[in-house]
């Protein structure tokens, strides 16, 4: 499979780089290695690059992978195969002192803000529990001034850090997983759904929060969604996953203006227009028959062929790489670069 | 009100916990007939031992209810004429000795085994589970009675003993709450953070866990109560002269048709013991979660 | 000449007793549906839009939930001074649901094939293998490939998409007048809720069918939505098109939410999200339930509760400053 790592427009080094990241979690007894009734691949040859302060949005349905992405990065499960750099540090490799070393600059805002907060510590606890992990990066004199400032700096009031998390709303617990991930001051802050639990008007909120702090700090976010207006207002480049490859990525001009893999298109097409200032009309929606494939079994070659109105023998075959134009690239031996009209 | 003020929570007062015990009218008598026993306990053998041992033939099989023989005497007398109020407060230094200390070794060993084999899993959790297995396999009291037929029945080795037969329900119930706590996010993010499994099994796991294992224990606790009393009636219990409640209940069942009170007080005894341990633990439970405790908090009428 | 709707809720009021507080989860809900249009209740969590559809089929359980005004008319039949009895034979037959997760919905322990057959021997309508048969029709008209093997299987052994379809078979089998759907493609991916949807919308014309549709969503309104009734802390705060509505609000809080979406105002910039979160149903703020949060607030929107505007044929806005807000937008 073409390593296709995509470099973007400036020449600064990448600060996470991943490289044919793969994971596959085996069906059936744990024992018995004989008797796999078969395997997940979940994840199956993931390459990308992330820059210093951008965003790079991942976008897909259930069942694509992303999720599992992240948590690999994280190492919070341990990949089959493939190989992810921090700073240049093989994440995958590390001991476990590097690793701890590393956790401190890659951080993680979960999805589900009810679960991802220990019910029994009290805010200030939990923000603090990164310098309990590791002493060193702030003295604890400190500690509990700069819990209080960085309530302030979510949106949050000081008093707030003796409270329990059962006493705040979704929102505003998502915030303060926020603020724990940032009490290290990391580099690189994975974003595993973080608004996708929320609702509408709260979740604008919560975007808003993320890009501030990225304006003032610079961090870089790998921003794992589903809702595509979500990703698209957040992300820089944005790369699109299928049954656990990336099919497209590109800059989000690119992805959303132009989309050249099918899949894409059609999970553009998908999602209705919400621009009312123009005037509507129904627009031409593609329709994919059929459902996404089970990830334990998926189609050989091109994994998107059985839905895509474009499929030939040759899709059956070779898995089609990610071919570039011009910095986009997609994997598909038909991409739609002459903007031919859908089926 | 303005936005800033729907924004900021409600400033309420937190209640401190005597104040909710004040509240709660069972746990607050539970929590004073447990003082009463610790006090008991405490200095019981020392201050009414010789009440205890003292013989008057002429209150032999005295029925309760008459302070002629004096206050000592208003519960009855027992086959030699001992005074079974002196003689329930003495027996609860053993009593409470040999049922709290086996259900907490118990606890501790069940507790610390079943952390170990939920959250390691794989060959150590399953050596440890067919362990707690084959423990369990064995009918308790069978497994006592050979034991201490064995070696002496004493003190120490009756908590042993119980310890043992009581230990594999905890590392069961720790284990399955480990396996579940194990897989929620919040453990994930401390893991992401660079928590070492130590740190998450400290922090995070066992405070989940140990309120489930202190209900646990309260229920054991009359479990082990009896228990003893079985042992006792079998006589590889606690032997004469040390005094148990379930002891008495052994030597007062062959009085039951002439000389009810005998078994009925010191089995009144240790049920009272175990109701106000439920009880107290029940209330525990709910103020030590911040979420259950807003239900003792609130007030009856609303606040505004 | 004004056809009787399908559906005519007007003034609904619907309180939730506990022995502490009264929770005023609905607070005068009024929408109408006509035969053949497809009515959508938008509203976030804690608006009262599921509990409103939960009303109309007379799904509470009283206590603790209690209709403590309004009335609800289903072809000019008064629903709720009814026997439950007798609304029990409209229930499937004329009015019919379909709930956000098909897996807690449908019954687990028989077949497919069987709970849509089910139906038709409930209700005297066929029985016995010509259940069956229609059964495997119903299911393939809904898109269910290899119907016939398909309708022996078991809900888990459905994908999430297709057990919405089973549920939707299950609802549209008897032919109703009124299929009211709550949160139908909410906890569905993107693709499949457009095939989902595109079921819905060519079922509802085939047969001229009323739909109610309660979502969340702006996209799925826009999308499917004839008519609009935007709710807020249990009162509905806006109704009227579709288009004009969501191009246009007259109501603060629709101007707000559409504001604090990406995308829907145009795309750049920041997101203008709504501050502070929705009220507590048991404290609902005098006045206008949305003045904390509204930026167009004024003191007679904590005073006064906000009449009903007027704005155009059709379209209702409940806003002390609803021209305002027009102008605005």
């Amino acid at each position: 499979m073409d390593n296709g790592v995509p470099t973007g427009a400036n020449d600064t080094p990448p600060i996470l780089e991943v490289r044919n990241l793969v994971k596959h979690f085996a069906i059936g007894k744990s024992l018995s290695f004989k008797r796999n009734a078969g395997v997940v691949k979940a994840v199956d040859g993931v390459s990308f690059e992330l820059r210093p302060g951008e965003t790079l949005g991942l976008v897909g349905e259930s069942g694509c992978g992303k999720s599992t992405v992240a948590r690999t990065l994280l190492r919070l499960e341990e990949p089959t195969g493939g190989s992810a750099f921090f700073r240049g540090q093989d994440i995958f490799k590390a001991s476990p002192q590097e690793l701890k070393a590393i956790r401190r600059r890659l951080q993680v805002i979960f999805q589900d803000p009810y679960a991802s907060l220990n019910p029994r510590m009290t805010v200030a606890e939990i923000i603090g529990e990164p310098w309990v992990i590791h002493p060193d990066a702030l003295p604890r004199a400190e500690r509990g001034e700069r819990v209080r400032s960085l309530l302030e700096n979510v949106g949050l009031r000081r008093e707030h850090a003796e409270r329990y998390p059962h006493e705040f709303s979704g929102g505003q617990r998502q915030r303060i997983g926020i603020a724990r991930a940032m009490a290290l001051d990391p580099e690189v802050l994975i974003c595993d759904e973080p608004v996708s639990a929320l609702d509408v008007s709260v979740q604008a909120q919560v975007i808003n929060l993320l890009m501030e702090i990225q304006e003032r700090m610079g961090i870089a976010y790998v921003f794992i969604a589903h809702d595509l207006s979500v990703v698209r207002h957040m992300s820089h480049r944005v790369a699109v996953m299928y049954l656990g490859r990336i099919v497209e990525i590109g800059t989000e001009g690119q992805v959303y203006n132009h989309p050249r893999h099918p899949y894409t298109k059609a999970l553009l097409s998908a999602e209705p227009p919400l621009d009312f200032t123009s005037a509507r009309k129904k627009h031409q929606r593609i329709i994919l028959k059929g459902e996404v494939p089970s990830p334990a079994n998926p189609p050989s070659g091109c994994r998107f062929r059985n839905r895509c109105w474009k499929a030939q023998d040759i899709c059956a075959g070779d898995a089609p790489p990610l071919e570039s134009k011009g910095g986009h690239m997609a994997a598909c031996y038909f991409p739609e670069d002459d903007n031919t009209a859908a089926p | 009100m303005t936005t800033a003020e729907q924004e900021a929570l409600i400033i309420r007062r937190g209640v401190p916990w005597w104040r909710l015990l004040a509240r709660d009218k069972f746990a607050l008598a539970a929590a004073l007939w447990l003082l009463i026993l610790f006090a008991c306990f405490l200095v019981g053998p020392e201050l009414f031992g010789k009440a205890a041992t003292s013989l008057n033939l002429r209150a032999r099989n005295l029925p309760p209810g008459s302070l002629e023989h004096g206050w000592l005497m208003f519960l009855g007398g027992d086959a030699l004429g001992r005074s079974m109020i002196a003689r329930l407060i003495v027996a609860s230094r053993n009593t409470l000795t040999v049922a709290l200390c086996s259900v907490v070794f118990a606890m501790i060993a069940g507790g610390i085994l079943g952390l170990i084999a939920g959250y390691i899993g794989r060959g150590v959790g399953h050596v440890i589970m067919r362990f707690a297995d084959i423990l369990q396999s064995f009918p308790s009291l069978l497994l006592a009675v050979v034991v201490l037929y064995v070696l002496e029945p004493s003190v120490t080795n009756l908590i042993v003993v119980l310890a043992i037969t009581r230990m594999p329900i905890y590392l069961r119930v720790t284990r399955a709450e480990v396996l579940e706590i194990r897989e929620r996010v919040f453990v994930d993010a401390s893991s992401a953070l660079g928590g070492s499994s130590y740190h998450i099994l400290l922090r995070h796991i066992a405070p989940v866990v140990a309120p489930t294992l202190l209900t646990i224990l309260t229920v054991d606790f009359s479990i082990v109560m009896l228990a003893e009393s079985s042992l006792s009636f079998l006589g590889i219990g606690i032997q004469p002269p040390e005094i148990t409640w379930g002891l008495m209940v052994a030597q007062g069942r062959n009085y039951l048709s002439q000389a009810w009170w005998l078994a009925f007080f010191p089995g009144l005894a240790i049920m009272l013991a175990t109701l106000s341990g439920n009880i107290l633990s029940n209330w525990l439970r709910i103020v030590s979660d911040p979420e259950q405790r807003w239900r003792l908090e609130t007030p009856r009428k609303s606040d505004e | 000449m004004s056809e009787t709707p399908v559906l005519k809720v007007d003034d609904l009021r619907i309180q939730f007793r506990s022995g502490r507080e009264t929770v005023h989860a609905v607070n005068g809900a009024s929408f109408q549906v006509n035969a053949g249009e497809t009515a959508a209740i938008l509203g976030e969590s804690g608006s009262g839009k599921s509990v409103t559809a939960s009303a109309v089929m007379r799904l509470l359980q009283s206590p603790p939930a209690y209709v403590s005004g309004g009335t609800v008319h289903f072809k000019g039949l008064d629903v709720l001074a009814m026997p439950l009895d007798r609304w029990r034979e409209y229930c499937g037959r004329d009015v019919a649901m379909v709930f956000q997760d098909a897996l807690t919905s449908l019954n687990p322990v028989f077949s497919v094939g069987w709970q849509i057959a089910e139906l038709f021997r409930t209700h005297g309508v066929a029985s016995g293998k010509e259940a069956d048969e229609r059964a495997v029709e119903l299911l393939e008209r809904v898109g269910i490939p290899d119907p016939a093997a398909r309708s022996k299987d078991y809900t888990h052994q459905f994908s999430g998409g297709m057990r919405q379809r089973v549920m939707i078979a299950m609802a549209i089998a008897l032919g109703p007048d009124l299929l009211i759907a709550d949160e139908p493609t909410t906890a569905l991916d993107v693709t499949v809720q457009a095939q989902i949807m595109e079921l819905l919308e060519s079922l509802r014309e085939e047969s001229d069918m009323a739909m109610v549709l309660i979502t969340h969503d702006l996209g799925v309104v826009a999308d499917a939505a004839d008519n609009v009734a935007v709710m807020y802390a249990g009162r509905v705060v806006e109704s009227g098109p579709v288009a004009e509505v969501l191009s246009r609000p007259g109501h603060a809080y629709t101007l707000a939410l559409l504001d604090s979406v990406p995308q829907a105002r145009g795309k750049g910039g920041k997101l203008r999200p709504i501050i502070g979160s929705p009220p507590d149903l048991a404290r609902i703020p005098k006045g206008c339930a949305f003045n904390p949060r509204c930026r167009f607030a004024t003191d007679i929107c904590r005073q006064e509760v906000p009449p009903s505007v007027a704005m155009a044929e059709g379209r209702v806005a409940e806003c002390h400053h609803a021209d305002q807000v027009f102008n605005d937008g």
